[in-house]
């Protein structure tokens, strides 16, 4: 399930969902907050994305981790709009019948959701550069497509 | 309201703000042939789209799907550019 939404989300009540399939021995899940920045807690945060083409990069991101690993259920939930330091920002949930399927997958989507879903983040009056180590992140696992 | 003649840009966050403008619709006599002939002719608009469309790391969507430079465009296409993506 993705979700794209202003509003926040329970931790709680999307691993309950999860819980939901039977045959789950693991459920991994990462939530990703709102950093402090730049010192001035009055300043806002902004996310803004690309309505429709979002969507369908996380049903590919969430399509391509299904093909390399047995999962069960994925919850990928991303909030746009305003928000604080602390905010929750990001949720990625799996569940499969072993864990290390569960980690991997969970590591993967949050990792090729940060450098391909069509999703900006604006700290005050400046817009946050894209890291190198980002980056590095996800072609570790492009790269492994060969192995 | 009909597509025909007409390309929908749209311009996303360091980028719009650069340009103060988030979308548009792009409509003349003939059809820019790809990704870099639309580049090139809105990069020729003035200084300020020139400095802001002449970032090397700059993206570009077709109908909400990567694009490559030599990606052909047709009249109806929604266009979008933006610097690379910080989310999550």
């Amino acid at each position: 399930m993705i979700r794209v939404q202003q509003a926040d989300f329970d931790v709680a009540g999307e691993y309950r969902n999860l819980q939901q399939h039977g045959l789950a021995g693991a459920i991994v899940t990462f939530s990703g907050l709102v950093r402090d920045f730049a010192g001035d807690t009055s300043e806002r945060f902004f996310l803004q994305h690309y309505p429709g083409m979002t969507e369908s990069v996380l049903n590919k991101i969430v399509s391509q981790a299904q093909s390399r690993w047995p999962l069960l259920a994925v919850t990928v939930i991303h909030r746009v709009g305003h928000l604080q330091a602390g905010d929750q920002i990001v949720f990625v949930g799996v569940s499969s019948a072993h864990r290390k399927s569960a980690f991997a997958a969970c590591e993967y989507i949050i990792d090729l959701l940060k450098t391909e879903a069509p999703f900006w983040k604006k700290e005050g009056r400046q817009w946050v550069d894209a890291k190198q180590s980002d980056q590095a992140a996800a072609d570790r696992w492009l790269t492994a497509d060969d192995s | 309201m009909s597509n025909a003649n007409a390309i929908t840009i749209l311009y996303f966050a360091s980028l719009g703000d650069a340009l103060g403008l988030s979308e548009e619709r792009f409509s003349q006599a003939s059809l820019p042939a790809d990704v870099a002939s639309l580049r090139a002719q809105l990069a020729a608009r003035d200084a300020k789209w020139a400095a802001a469309l002449s970032s090397t790391n700059l993206r570009c969507a077709v109908n909400q799907s990567l694009a490559k430079p030599e990606h052909p465009l047709c009249w109806g296409d929604e266009v979008a550019f933006f610097p690379p993506v910080t989310g999550g």
